[in-house]
C-alpha cells in the first residue's frame, strides 16, 4: 500500500496510508492532515496543497508541467527546487513519499 | 479533544412537558461551508457536540467538479468526498444525511429545536445556517418533460451523465459558469452543444466586458454554438406517440427557430435557501443578512457560505456595501470566520475572494472583484493563448480575470492581499512579470 509521510513545520510527522491513483492531496484531506488546504479541490488553481518533497523521493515523481510551475510561483510560503503542487503528485503501488509541509498555505 | 456531549440528548422534566436538553451545535446543510464550520471549529478545539445535517444521501461532497471532471468522467465520485467517515468519527461529528429541515423554533437565547420532513427532531443550544442555494427554475411550457435539467448537486450531475450516452444535441441555457462550463465538458464528449444567452454577452456582471468578448470568441472558436441575445419560448417532446412523448426532443426560440435536443441543461444562477431564515424571522435581503461575524439579526446564529448576504469583505471597500458570494473560497472563509464567532472570538471576515472555472482548455482565475473599475489593462500573448485583465479604480489595482495566466492571477492576489499596488502604466507590457513591477503602496 502507498505511504505518504507528511512532516509538518513544526516537525510532527504523521503517517497516511493511501490508496493507488490518488494524489498526495486527496490521501491528505480525506484524512485531515493539517498543513494541506487544497481549495481548488485538487483542479491546479489554487497553490494550497504546497509541499516539499523529500530529496530522494523527487526522482519517483513525474515530472511537472508548465502550469503547475506557474502556480508554484504563487504559494504563501516561497518555492525552494523540491516544491511540488501535491494535487498532482499521483501514489503508484508502494511508493513511499516523504514531504514536509510548509508554515501556511495562505 | 474534549469530551463531548451526547449524541442522543437525555430529557428533563419541565412542568408537565418533557423538554429535550439542548446540547450542542446544529449545521443544516452539509456542504462546502457547513463542512469548513466544523472542521473549523474542531481545529479551534470547540468540545461541544456537532451535527452535521444535509438532505442529500451523499456523504459531503466538492460541487466544482461536477460540471467539469466528474461530468466529463475523469474523475471519481470518491475523490470529491471532503472527508473520510473515520475522519468524522474521530473528531466527533455527526453526520446526518437525508434529512431536510422543513421548521425550526428557536427560542430567545438560540437554542431550539429543528424539525425534519421525516418526522425526525434535532434540538440544539446553536444554530448555523449553510443551506447555499438552489438553482433558478425556467418556468416556460414544456419545462417538466424529461432531460430539462439542472446542473447543482451530485444527484443532478448523476442524471445528466445518464442521458448524455443517448444524447447527440444539447441545448443548454444560460451563458454563466456553470451553462458554459458544463457545455464545454459536453462538446468535449462529442455532442452538438448550442448555448442560449438571454443577455448581450457572456457571464454576466461576473467579468468585464472584455473577458466577456474574450470567452464568446474563445469558445466559439472551440465548435460552441453560442447565440446571444435570444431565448427559449418553449420545450417540445416527439410528437408522435410512443416511448419519447415525455421526453425533451427541441427547444423553440422567441423567433420561431427549432433546435433539436434530447437534453436541455438550464443554468440560469441560483436563488439562496431561506425559507428557514424568513420561517425564524431573521433579516433576509437577497440571502441572510449577516454581519460581519457571520452572525445573522437574532444575533446567536450564523449563516454562512452561497446563502449569506455579507458585507463586503474587501479591505477598504466603501461602508455599508453588501454582497452575496457564491464560491468555494467564500464557503471556506466565511465559515473560519463563523467558528471563530461560535467560539466567542471576535474575527472580522476580511479577504479577498476568488474565484476559478475551467471550461475546455480555458483556466479562468479571478482575482479580487471588479465592480466599480474606472480602467483596465489587457494582456494578451496570443501566441501562448494567455490572456489577462486587470482592473483599476482610481489607479489602484483592484481585480484580475486572467485565463491560462496563473502568473499574472498569483501576482494580482498576492498585491491585493498584501495591500500593493500593480501600477496600470508599467502593467501593459505583457512581457513584465506582474510580480517585478508590484510597488508598496
Ligand atoms: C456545478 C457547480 C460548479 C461549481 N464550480 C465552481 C468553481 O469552479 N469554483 C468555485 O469557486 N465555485 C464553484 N461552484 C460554487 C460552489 O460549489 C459553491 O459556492 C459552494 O458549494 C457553496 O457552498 P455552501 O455550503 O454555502 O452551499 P451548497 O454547496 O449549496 O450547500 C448547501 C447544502 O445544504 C443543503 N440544504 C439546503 N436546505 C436544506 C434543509 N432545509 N435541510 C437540510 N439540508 C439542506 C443542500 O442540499 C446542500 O447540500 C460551483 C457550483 C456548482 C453547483
Ligand atoms: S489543490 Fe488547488 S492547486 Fe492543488
Amino acid at each position: 500500500m502507498p505511504t505518504v509521510h507528511f512532516t509538518d513545520a513544526q516537525g510532527a510527522v504523521r503517517d497516511v496510508q493511501g490508496n493507488a491513483g490518488d494524489s498526495v492531496m486527496e490521501t491528505a484531506v480525506r484524512n485531515g492532515v493539517p498543513g494541506i488546504v487544497a481549495e481548488c479541490g485538487g483542479s491546479l488553481s489554487c497553490a494550497t496543497c504546497h509541499v516539499f518533497v523529500r530529496e530522494d523521493c523527487v526522482s519517483q515523481l513525474p515530472p511537472m508541467e508548465d502550469m503547475e510551475d506557474e502556480m508554484l510561483y504563487g504559494t504563501a510560503v516561497d518555492r525552494e527546487d523540491n516544491s511540488r503542487l501535491s494535487c498532482q503528485l499521483r501514489l503508484t503501488d508502494d511508493i513511499e513519499l516523504f514531504v514536509t509541509t510548509p508554515e501556511t498555505q495562505v | 479533544m474534549g469530551t463531548h456531549a451526547a449524541a442522543q440528548p437525555t430529557s428533563v422534566t419541565a412542568g408537565a412537558q418533557t423538554l429535550p436538553t439542548r446540547t450542542g451545535l446544529l449545521i443544516i446543510g452539509a456542504s462546502q461551508s457547513g463542512v469548513q464550520l466544523a472542521v473549523s471549529l474542531r481545529a479551534l478545539g470547540f468540545d461541544e457536540h456537532i451535527t452535521l445535517l444535509g438532505d442529500e444521501d451523499h456523504r459531503p461532497y466538492q460541487r466544482p467538479a461536477l460540471s467539469k471532471e466528474f461530468l466529463q468522467g475523469t474523475v471519481e465520485s470518491e475523490s470529491l468526498i471532503f472527508r473520510s467517515n473515520e475522519y468524522w468519527a474521530e473528531h466527533n461529528v455527526e453526520l446526518v444525511k437525508g434529512e431536510y429541515i422543513v421548521r425550526i423554533d428557536k427560542e430567545a437565547d438560540g437554542s431550539g429545536v429543528a424539525h425534519a420532513s421525516s418526522g425526525r427532531e434535532f434540538p440544539f443550544k446553536r444554530l448555523a445556517l449553510t443551506v447555499g442555494a438552489r438553482a433558478r427554475k425556467l418556468d416556460i411550457d414544456g419545462g417538466d418533460l424529461d432531460g430539462v435539467l439542472y446542473l447543482r448537486n451530485a444527484d443532478d450531475a448523476l442524471a445528466l451523465k445518464a442521458r448524455v450516452g443517448n444524447a447527440t444535441d444539447v441545448v443548454v441555457i444560460g451563458g454563466g459558469f456553470i451553462g458554459l462550463e458544463a457545455a464545454s465538458s459536453l462538446h468535449k464528449m462529442g455532442r452538438n452543444v448550442t448555448v442560449l444567452e438571454f443577455g448581450p454577452r457572456l457571464v454576466g456582471r461576473a467579468v468585464g466586458e472584455e473577458t466577456a468578448e474574450y470567452f464568446l470568441q474563445a469558445h466559439r472558436a472551440r465548435g460552441l454554438d453560442i447565440r446571444l441575445n435570444t431565448s427559449a419560448a418553449r420545450f417540445t417532446a416527439n410528437d408522435a406517440a410512443g416511448e419519447n412523448q415525455n421526453s425533451v426532443a427541441a427547444v423553440e426560440l422567441q423567433d420561431g427557430t427549432v433546435l433539436p435536443a434530447q437534453i436541455v441543461l438550464i443554468g440560469i444562477g441560483v436563488i439562496p435557501n431561506t425559507q428557514l431564515a424568513e420561517q425564524l424571522g431573521l433579516a433576509v435581503d437577497n440571502g441572510v443578512v449577516v454581519d460581519r461575524f457571520a452572525l445573522a439579526s437574532d444575533g446567536t446564529t450564523v449563516a454562512v457560505g452561497d446563502v449569506a448576504n455579507m458585507p463586503n469583505p474587501v479591505p477598504g471597500s466603501e461602508p455599508g456595501e453588501r454582497i452575496r458570494l457564491e464560491s468555494v473560497n467564500n464557503a471556506i472563509e466565511h465559515a473560519k470566520v463563523a467558528a471563530y464567532s461560535l467560539t466567542g472570538r471576535r474575527e472580522e471576515y476580511a479577504g479577498i475572494p476568488w474565484f476559478w472555472s475551467n471550461q475546455a482548455d480555458l483556466k479562468l482565475q479571478i482575482a479580487g472583484l471588479c465592480n466599480g473599475y474606472d480602467r483596465t489593462v489587457l494582456r494578451r500573448d496570443e501566441e501562448r493563448g494567455k490572456f489577462s485583465v486587470l482592473y483599476y479604480r482610481q489607479g489602484r489595482i483592484i481585480a484580475a480575470d486572467c485565463v491560462n495566466a496563473p502568473l499574472d492571477f498569483m501576482a494580482v492576489k498576492n498585491a491585493l492581499a498584501k495591500g500593493r499596488n500593480i501600477p496600470a502604466d508599467a502593467a501593459e507590457d505583457t512581457a513584465t512579470p506582474l510580480k517585478t513591477i508590484t510597488t508598496d503602496s
